[in-house]
């Protein structure tokens, strides 16, 4: 298969970025994205120029590292699908792909298609966690879970922090991620004690750390490559409410 | 002769005599010691943010992006412990015989005793995290049997227990952030270990966002690097793992332990070209429900439902009836390889067995199938782009895990003096083959439960250690990899970084694989120099050390990885039984299975680094058993 890349090339965080224009030929069609742009850096590579800058890891749809807008999609236009999980069998011969950067004010671009997602990072330091210490905990079975409530919580926390979320937002929201966290430590007894706190202070950080508000668009639930549901920003609103009361 | 610091006593108190013998340090000094991890993973994050709220002053480094990335998040299965929820004879002794004898006895029973003990708190504590396990309709903890285990004591989380186990470990450490116990480092790469008089005083690091080089000094340093599966350039590793940390451990005097362990993983999806970067993992946990089997007879590339039930050969079932489908993973890895080298594979290029659900489907409904493995098989449908609901999955073995690793003594330190190992960046726990779901059990068994207790004796004995980071040791270590730096980027010759990892990656597969032979190590001994050679005179790269390179950061991977495959071969060489992963061909069994040599080979290979590199010393621990006896593993 042949496509022409169009991909956006930023040297730094300071510098002007622009889109360059690749075209790459001779590529199967088992060949996934990121091995797309292994092939392309190669190539460039062997001509004296400098790769392209991408973020992956795991190549598995897991670790979160990977991700970039592609035509337009963050990931992809295939539902629940990482970018390291698209294959170029999903698209066809000849097509021209625009590839650029998560775009956020809270995502600064670092280089190419690499973004700060140290934002993330920060909204858990601020609340996301049960505050226990290794050794203090009893037994595993002492609090029975009802099946429903673990899978609940299972759902919320499959969050893989990839970003996309944001990255699909018109107003660049953060609420699919944080509400994910918020619902899956709601979920669970052990939750509880710290439900208050916890929700205001992740969503004072989410606030401060420049992402938009949420305008119900649910295009954050249709980009996720976990699927998570919007259902848990009606459960992150619920526990702002609940704190509002009780708090 | 290396002192592994066991403790005496019956194996059932060492580990809690050990602990009341450790000295303490005083709460109120606690803050006054600076400790350095290097690495996020389970064993990382989880020690970091343990010796946090110990009251240390910590610091953590990860060449991720954040601390919840690193590839302990991959792990798929489950985690044991021996609660015996499930009432069916589970015990700490079980789950440790198991794992010694899993480990075809080259592990050491002191710390593998000590693993099964610590391991029922771990559970007890991701569930007070919050991590979402599986659970029963009376709210209790589920369980599954996993990977060569006869008891139900693996716990879960979907096809993602790394991944939620991780989360736990990194919701800790990011509280320790957030209160400002823990200083975090993302995108920092170590380059040198700082070691002066024999103890370890700090680290050199390099800035992948802007280049820079920096020193870190400390009164301790862990590495939880990871594995170094990634020598063979294909691997279930996440792109990203790399030997370089325990490497330069290495190169500054520390010994490295059987690093021809590696696990070859039975269920993968199997490579399909030459574009492939990496291979993914089927977890296991997937050989409990699906059945694997190849044709009867070589060549049939009929589809695999126009192959009646009288032509299929269930090998796995037919050779090991009593384990079946679950037999560990070597054993499994070199059964599939057996039946290709016949000719009776399945796939592109015959390198592939069938993993088959239909039976499971018609039994349990695709309802329950669906939920205890649905992700595994979307991953596993994105990949191939075929339905494992309808057709079998096609699965080949792929290098998975690194049993070798940092010798550690007891405490899990190495032989440099502050210098600890924890998770797969240690040889300790897994002897010559790991069981499944024991990698995370381990990690978090280190991090949570052992170096805790072990750091602050030596910190209690060793008192503080301070440095000046602008001269001396830390100043030739930050000219050493600067220089470094400037010779990669100055060759400019003709070869990508990524073309000689995949020469190496080849050339160890073929002959460092999942079979090995003296001949075939010899040949990797001559080519990996030759390798080393054009590396050094031939790479190209583009760029500059200032700011952020990827091509720069591979290129320093590569180059530790070259060096490093030589002292796998080595170790190869060396061990002329066949052991658990480590499987010479010269030392088999009139049916083809592993023989050991516990007379000669009963020790855990330590190496020590030498001005030739093709001439390291070797220095033997030996493993004497009490408990579980050597015997010929057999899963028939």
């Amino acid at each position: 298969m042949q496509f022409t890349l169009k991909v956006w090339r930023q040297a730094d965080r300071e510098a002007t970025g622009d889109f360059v224009t690749y075209p790459v030929d001779d590529i199967s069609a088992d060949t996934s994205f990121l091995e797309l742009l292994d092939i392309l850096n190669e190539r460039l590579l062997a001509r004296g120029d400098e790769p392209i800058a991408f973020d992956h890891d795991c190549r598995e749809g897991i670790c979160g590292t990977c991700g970039c807008m592609v035509n337009g999609f963050a990931h992809s236009h295939e539902r629940e699908t990482t970018l390291c999980q698209l294959h170029m069998r999903s698209f066809t011969d000849g097509e021209t792909i625009i590839i650029e950067p998560w775009r956020s004010r809270a995502f600064p671009v670092l280089k190419d298609l690499i973004v700060d997602r140290s934002a993330f990072d920060r909204i858990i330091q601020s609340g996301g966690f049960i505050a226990i210490c290794a050794g203090s905990a009893p037994d595993a079975n002492a609090t029975p879970i009802p099946k429903e409530a673990a899978d609940r919580a299972m759902d919320a926390a499959a969050c893989i922090g990839c970003g996309a979320c944001v990255a699909a937002c018109p107003n660049a929201a953060a609420m699919l991620f944080t509400s994910a966290k918020i619902a899956q430590l709601a979920s669970l007894p052990q939750g509880h004690p710290e439900r208050i706190e916890r929700v205001k202070k992740m969503v004072s950080t989410m606030e401060l750390s420049g992402f938009g508000s949420c305008t119900n668009h649910g295009e954050c639930e249709a980009a996720c490559p976990k699927g998570i549901s919007v259902n848990f920003i009606a459960k992150l609103n619920r526990e702002l409410i609940r704190a509002a009361l009780w708090g | 002769m290396l002192d592994a610091k066991i403790p005496a006593g019956p194996i059932e108190q060492k580990w809690d005599t050990h602990k009341f013998k450790l000295k303490l340090v005083n709460p109120a000094n606690k803050r006054r010691f600076h400790i350095i991890v290097v690495g996020s993973g389970l064993a990382g994050a989880s020690a970091a943010a343990t010796l946090a709220e110990l009251g240390y002053d910590v610091s953590v480094f990860c060449y991720q992006d954040s601390p919840r990335r690193a590839h302990s998040i991959a792990a798929q299965g489950g985690i044991n412990a021996a609660k015996n929820y499930q009432n069916d004879g589970d015990s700490i002794y079980r789950l440790f015989y198991d794992t010694v004898k899993g480990g075809d006895y080259r592990s050491r029973e002191a710390n593998v005793y000590r693993l099964a003990q610590v391991c029922n708190q771990i559970i007890d504590h991701c569930v007070a995290q919050g991590v979402p396990f599986a659970r029963e309709y009376g709210g209790m903890l589920a369980n599954r049997s996993f990977g060569g285990a006869q008891v139900s004591r693996t716990f879960y989380a979907r096809g993602q227990t790394g991944q939620q186990l991780l989360l736990g470990a990194y919701s800790a450490l990011s509280r320790q952030i957030g209160l400002d116990k823990v200083k975090m480092h993302t995108r920092h790469e170590l380059l040198e270990l700082v070691v002066v008089d024999g103890r370890v005083r700090g680290i050199t690091t390099r800035d992948m966002v802007t280049g820079e080089l920096g020193s870190h000094a400390a009164d301790a340093v862990v590495l939880a690097t990871g594995g170094y599966g990634n020598v063979f350039y294909l691997s279930t590793n996440a792109k990203g793992c790399n030997v370089t940390a325990a490497f330069r451990a290495y190169q500054k005097g520390a010994l490295f332990a059987n690093p021809c362990y590696t696990q070859i993983h039975p269920t993968c999806i199997p490579v399909t070209g030459e574009h492939q970067s990496k291979l993914t993992l089927m977890s296991e946990s997937l050989r409990n429900d699906g059945r694997i089997w190849v044709p009867k007879n070589k060549g049939d590339t009929r589809p695999p439902d126009h192959i009646p039930e009288a032509e299929r050969d269930y090998y796995l079932e037919r050779r090991y009836p009593a384990f079946g489908n679950l037999v560990p993973r070597d054993v499994a890895s070199r059964a599939a390889k057996g039946v290709c080298d016949e000719g009776r594979g399945v796939g592109p290029g015959g390198l592939g067995v069938y993993l088959d659900f239909s039976e499971a489907i018609e039994r349990l409904g695709k309802a329950a199938i669906a939920e205890k493995y649905g992700n595994l098989f979307q991953m596993y449908a994105k990949i191939t782009a075929d339905d494992p609901y309808e057709v079998p999955m096609r699965i080949f073995p792929a290098v998975h895990y690194t049993m070798g690793g940092l010798w550690v003594d007891y405490n899990l330190m190495t032989t440099i003096d502050g210098l600890f190992a924890i998770g797969e960046a240690n040889f300790s726990d897994h002897g010559a083959n790991r069981l499944g779901a024991s990698a995370l059990m381990q990690g978090l068994a280190d991090g949570y439960f052992v170096l805790p207790y072990t750091i602050g004796d030596y910190l209690a004995r060793s008192g503080n250690n301070p440095q000046d980071t602008t001269d001396g040791e830390f100043q030739s270590s930050r000219e050493a990899a600067s220089a470094r730096i400037a010779k990669l980027l100055t060759i400019k010759g003709e070869r990508t970084p990524d073309a000689f990892h995949r020469q190496l990656g080849k050339l160890l597969w073929d002959t460092c694989g999942m079979s090995r032979n003296g001949p075939g190590l010899e040949t990797a001994m001559a080519e990996i120099p030759k390798i080393r050679d054009e590396f050094w005179q031939n790479l190209k790269l583009a760029g500059s050390p200032d700011g952020l390179n990827q091509t720069l950061e591979k290129a320093g991977r590569v180059a530790d990885f070259i060096d490093f495959a030589e002292l796998m071969v080595i170790d190869a060489h060396h061990r002329t039984e066949s052991c658990g992963g480590h499987f010479r061909e010269e030392s088999q069994t009139e049916e083809g299975e592993a023989l050991r040599d516990d007379d000669k080979f009963s020790y855990v290979a330590a190496w020590e680094r030498s001005d030739n590199p093709a001439q390291p010393t070797l220095h033997k621990e030996p493993l004497t058993f009490e408990h579980v006896l050597p015997s010929t593993r057999s899963y028939k």
